[in-house]
């Protein structure tokens, strides 16, 4: 390999798996019709991704909204403004923080265990076994999980935003002293749902669509081994992060 | 060849297979008689599962023709194969049971994906194929609260659930205690017998295929080595049958790996340079 080449391999690398993952995107898609009929399974993962989710998006929405809270209020007394607390915190959640918090959080615990499953399935010869037995592998493991992503994500997304407003709530009005029609009223008054709730459930949708698709892909192209089911998860967690963050850009840059 | 090509259920012309850069089959012809027992056989790496792989349209063949029932596997679409494969039983090496269903949602399973049956039917059909393996006891449990024989009986009832035209046997003895394997023995002989089911059976065990085996194909060196009814393959004279019959490390087939020269390698003197 000549120096130039080899300098090159990362960069050549990367693109052959964007092309990769763009081929396993078109075949999850095609295999999406022939998974309607295991609608359980959908059933199922949307628990596992979703139910199973709860906890911790709950937990960290709460602690977000709290921490929103405390330091919105404090900058906004500056300038006399806290009566404006509830409509900033509630448009940052619907906005940003709650469809990407989210992602970052569904990468880290469904995704993970999305890639591992699959990495172990493919390891153990599950998936080959499918085959063999004429069972789709795509349309039976890959596309209910992608389905479960795309369903879970937005829902997620919403409780996420909720639980934030309410530690917000709880650190300004019960906390700091802020009235609670004023932090109440300000928000219906500010918060658009066309432009800023749905937007952010557009949002969280193509992050559960990317979210579970690096998943899947990781797990289903993941060299059988220990090691390599290791890396599989790790790249899940950096890839759909980067992911994530790329495609929030993009989406408020086009939706703003 | 020593089967009648008309009867043939499988028919291999000019198979050759390269994976990374080795070379696995170089010509390879072969014909697995219907309702027959078949036995392959060769060394560790030789390409037995890459053959069955080719088989059943998991893995294709730089050249060659795969016939399976009439039909060429690699001009088949990806639903002909399905098709093909559900008339298909295959045993896995390592068993491959699904790992979140239980013993009794393993065998049930290509029951659920592909016929519509009745639950009661379906339940008397998986309880009749885990009563076959010994293992009707078993059928709540999970795959992960059985040991590897068990392992492996439950993923042969799996393979037979759907009274399969062709069964491969990859590895099927690998683990089973003596009586275990007496069972898996009987088993295979009398699925042939009663359903005359053509079985494929890639094994190791001499002494077990000479039990049920109508012949032998012995693969070595991407080629056919020998092939014959197996007390006639015992006996033979060849250097590949002498050394893999009778466990030999010096012959044909090299014990150890390549590798530059021991003494040398050790740093003692009298190494070669």
């Amino acid at each position: 390999m000549s120096g130039s080449s080899r300098a090159f391999a990362p960069f050549t690398a990367g693109l052959a798996q964007l092309g990769a993952c763009g081929i396993f995107l078109v075949q999850t898609l095609r295999a999406v019709p022939r998974s309607l009929r295991y609608l359980r399974e959908t059933v199922r993962q949307v628990f596992f991704v979703g139910a199973m989710s709860l906890v911790i998006i709950m937990t960290c929405g709460l602690f977000v909204g709290m921490v929103l809270g405390l330091q919105l209020y404090h900058t906004l007394s500056i300038f006399g403004g806290t009566a404006a607390l509830g409509t900033v915190v509630a448009l940052s959640l619907y906005r940003e923080l709650g469809p990407v918090v989210t992602a970052l959080l569904f990468a880290g615990r469904a995704g993970t265990s999305i890639t591992a499953e699959i990495g172990l399935m493919r390891a153990t010869d599950q998936l080959d076994a499918m085959e063999m037995m004429a069972v789709d592998p795509m349309a039976y493991v890959v596309a209910p999980r992608f389905l479960a992503g795309i369903i879970a994500m937005p829902l997620l997304a919403c409780t996420f935003n909720a639980l934030g407003i309410l530690g917000a709530h709880l650190v300004g009005v019960s906390w700091l002293g802020l009235d609670n029609g004023t932090f109440w009223s300000n928000m219906t008054a500010n918060v658009d749902i066309w432009d800023d709730v749905i937007n952010g459930v557009w949002k969280s949708t193509a992050f559960g669509a990317v979210c579970t698709l690096i998943a899947t892909f990781q797990g289903y192209t993941t060299p059988p081994t220990s090691e390599g089911v290791a890396y599989a998860t790790t790249r899940t967690v950096v890839f759909s992060s980067i992911a994530t963050l790329a495609i929030d850009f993009i989406m408020t840059a086009f939706l703003m | 060849m020593n089967a009648n090509q008309d009867d043939a259920l499988i028919r291999i012309r000019g198979l050759r297979t390269v994976l990374n850069g080795k070379t696995i089959f170089s010509g390879v012809d072969l014909d697995i008689p219907s309702g027959k027992i078949t036995a392959i056989m060769g060394p560790s790496g030789t390409g037995k599962t890459t053959l069955m792989r080719h088989i059943t349209g998991q893995l294709a063949p730089d050249a060659g023709e795969v016939i399976v029932a009439g039909r060429n596997v690699w001009t088949l679409s990806r639903a002909g194969l399905f098709e093909l494969r559900e008339k298909i039983g295959y045993l896995f090496q390592n068993s491959a049971l699904l790992t979140d269903y239980s013993v009794f949602e393993n065998v049930a399973f290509p029951l659920r994906q592909h016929l519509r049956l009745p639950e009661e039917i379906l339940r008397d059909i998986v309880l009749t194929k885990l009563q076959a393996v010994g293992l009707r006891g078993a059928a709540e449990l999970m795959p992960s609260e059985l040991s590897g024989g068990m392992v492996r009986r439950i993923a042969l009832a799996r393979a037979i659930v759907r009274d399969p035209m062709l069964i491969i046997y990859d590895e099927p003895f690998v683990g089973l205690d003596p009586i275990a394997l007496n069972q898996i023995l009987k088993l295979i002989r009398t699925l042939n017998q009663t359903l005359g089911i053509t079985s494929i059976l890639v094994a190791h065990e001499l002494a077990a295929v000479r039990q049920v085996a109508d012949s032998i194909y012995l693969i070595a060196a991407g080629k056919i080595a020998a092939h014959g009814a197996p007390d006639e393959l015992a006996r033979g004279e060849t250097p590949w049958t002498k050394q893999f019959f009778a466990g030999e490390a010096d012959g044909p087939v090299p014990f150890h790996y390549p590798a530059p020269d021991y003494a040398t390698q050790l740093g003692l003197a009298g190494g070669k340079p």
